[in-house]
């Protein structure tokens, strides 16, 4: 069985540790905040403008001026501070954010990321991922290994070269699926290697699923 | 001299032109100076350029100006939640530049220092810097980045004083400071007028040399995206919450 969307999220929680801060994406991502260990502080950056984000507020209690950068609504905490936009890409590209945990669409081998745009396909706009994946010092993507066509194929998203538009060059360190766990030698020439497999893959089906070259250097 | 206008129709007397290039604060619908916007849309102002990181919702925020084909070109990071504006960017009605989102608050900010431009890791080997100088610094590349400077910025703050001094609340605050240093003349609607003195002077963020005009718009109901909520029985845990 491969991992659930939880199971992944649970997974990339093992990847925060004492005192940092992170900044999570939207989807998946989010939920990585529900398995931050007990007694673990960890500070949650929202880019709009925020740092020591809280959990949704009780229905009844959301305040229009207070949510994420996914728009919602969301609350404060004692260790809360606010500040402008400008000021939160300050702390993001000047390398203060310990870990970005975010979505994409496809990974290469190289550490290539595209999460932003399809060609063709009515584009919304980058956001904040540019500048996350530029200026956070350690970024891990969790996504599904594969993406599900239309017609009931599939495609693979772990590839030689991203075929899409980038989001950056040379920016992502993992990539947990709900196959596995990869990590990537981003500024180096050590490319990409598989880690961990979920409960019940095999070598197998990822080797099948996964276009990228990679070494295996799987924990006893 | 008097900074205060009784309305936001009086408080953009004289300001407007077609063509111009107007920046806007606000992050989806929070901090949005959504009664400016609606004097904008009343003027009948055209072929405007609109520096805002996002374009509103339909018939909310420059949703409004979207609606009367008074936008001609969006200068923004993010534009997913609008039908209007797929719609016009796909017909080829208007003109959109994607910045990254702290490239877009990095060249606001630039623009109102004096800054003319700026190299950043932002987008480099990437879309985002076609055509644009990259230059190598201490062994990594950058992409040069030009400040942004405004014919008219548009601000919404919590209070402000007579005086053009803003502090705003919460998220509020997000792209409204710098943009409200970075054009020729920067109007702010606040949702409480007080005198001079009434806030606290070190709880100013928005200093009222950047404010010539200033209307105080009334609490009125606040739209909400994305409305997301817990549970009373849940725990509380350190962030995000159930989705």
């Amino acid at each position: 069985m491969a991992w659930t969307r939880e199971q992944m999220a649970a997974r990339a929680a093992r990847e925060l540790e004492d005192g940092f801060y992170v900044n999570l994406g939207i989807g998946i991502p989010t939920l990585v905040s529900n398995y931050i260990p007990d007694g673990m502080s960890v500070q949650l950056q929202s880019e709009n403008g925020m740092l020591g984000m809280g959990p949704f507020p009780f229905e009844g209690e959301e305040d229009p001026d207070l949510i994420n950068a996914g728009k919602q609504t969301i609350t404060a905490l004692p260790t809360t501070s606010y500040f402008s936009s400008a000021d939160s890409f300050a702390m993001i590209r000047g390398g203060h954010i310990n870990l970005s945990i975010l979505g994409a669409m496809q990974v290469a081998e190289n550490g290539d990321l595209a999460n932003w745009m399809i060609p063709g396909k009515m584009v919304k706009g980058m956001g904040g991922a540019m500048d996350l994946v530029a200026g956070v010092k350690r970024v891990v993507v969790v996504m599904e290994h594969v993406a599900k066509n239309k017609d009931g194929s599939e495609s693979a998203k772990l590839l030689k070269a991203c075929d899409l538009p980038l989001t950056g060059t040379h920016v992502v360190d993992m990539v947990i699926t709900d196959l596995g766990v990869f990590t990537i030698d981003k500024k180096g020439d050590g490319g990409m290697t598989l880690i961990e497999l979920a409960d019940g893959v095999t070598e197998e089906e990822v080797r099948a699923k996964t276009e990228a070259a990679y070494t295996v250097a799987l924990a006893a | 001299m008097k900074k205060v206008f009784s309305d936001p129709t009086s408080a953009l007397a004289g300001l407007l032109r077609d063509d111009m290039t107007i920046m806007c604060g606000g992050f989806g619908l929070c901090g949005i100076p959504d009664e400016l916007i609606e004097a904008v849309k009343a003027s009948g102002v055209k072929g405007l350029t609109v520096v805002s990181n996002n374009a509103g919702v339909d018939g909310v925020g420059l949703g409004k100006l979207l609606e009367t084909r008074q936008v001609r070109k969006m200068i923004s990071s993010y534009v997913g939640e609008n039908k209007e504006f797929a719609r016009q960017f796909l017909a080829g009605e208007l003109e959109i530049e994607f910045n990254p989102q702290g490239t877009l608050a990095e060249r606001i900010r630039a623009g109102g220092a004096g800054i003319p431009a700026f190299f950043t890791k932002t987008g480099v080997g990437t879309k985002v810097a076609e055509g644009k100088e990259v230059r190598e610094f201490d062994g990594e590349d950058y992409v040069m980045e030009r400040g942004l400077f405004a014919d008219l910025a548009l601000v919404h703050a919590y209070q402000g004083d007579t005086e053009g001094n803003l502090a705003y609340r919460l998220t509020a605050r997000n792209f409204n400071p710098m943009m409200a240093t970075a054009a020729k003349v920067t109007v702010a609607q606040v949702e409480h007028l007080v005198q001079p003195g009434e806030i606290d002077a070190a709880n100013i963020h928005t200093p009222g040399i950047y404010v010539k005009r200033i209307v105080h718009v009334p609490i009125r109901e606040k739209r909400i995206e994305q409305r997301t909520t817990r549970k009373r029985a849940e725990g509380a845990a350190a962030g995000g919450g159930q989705i």
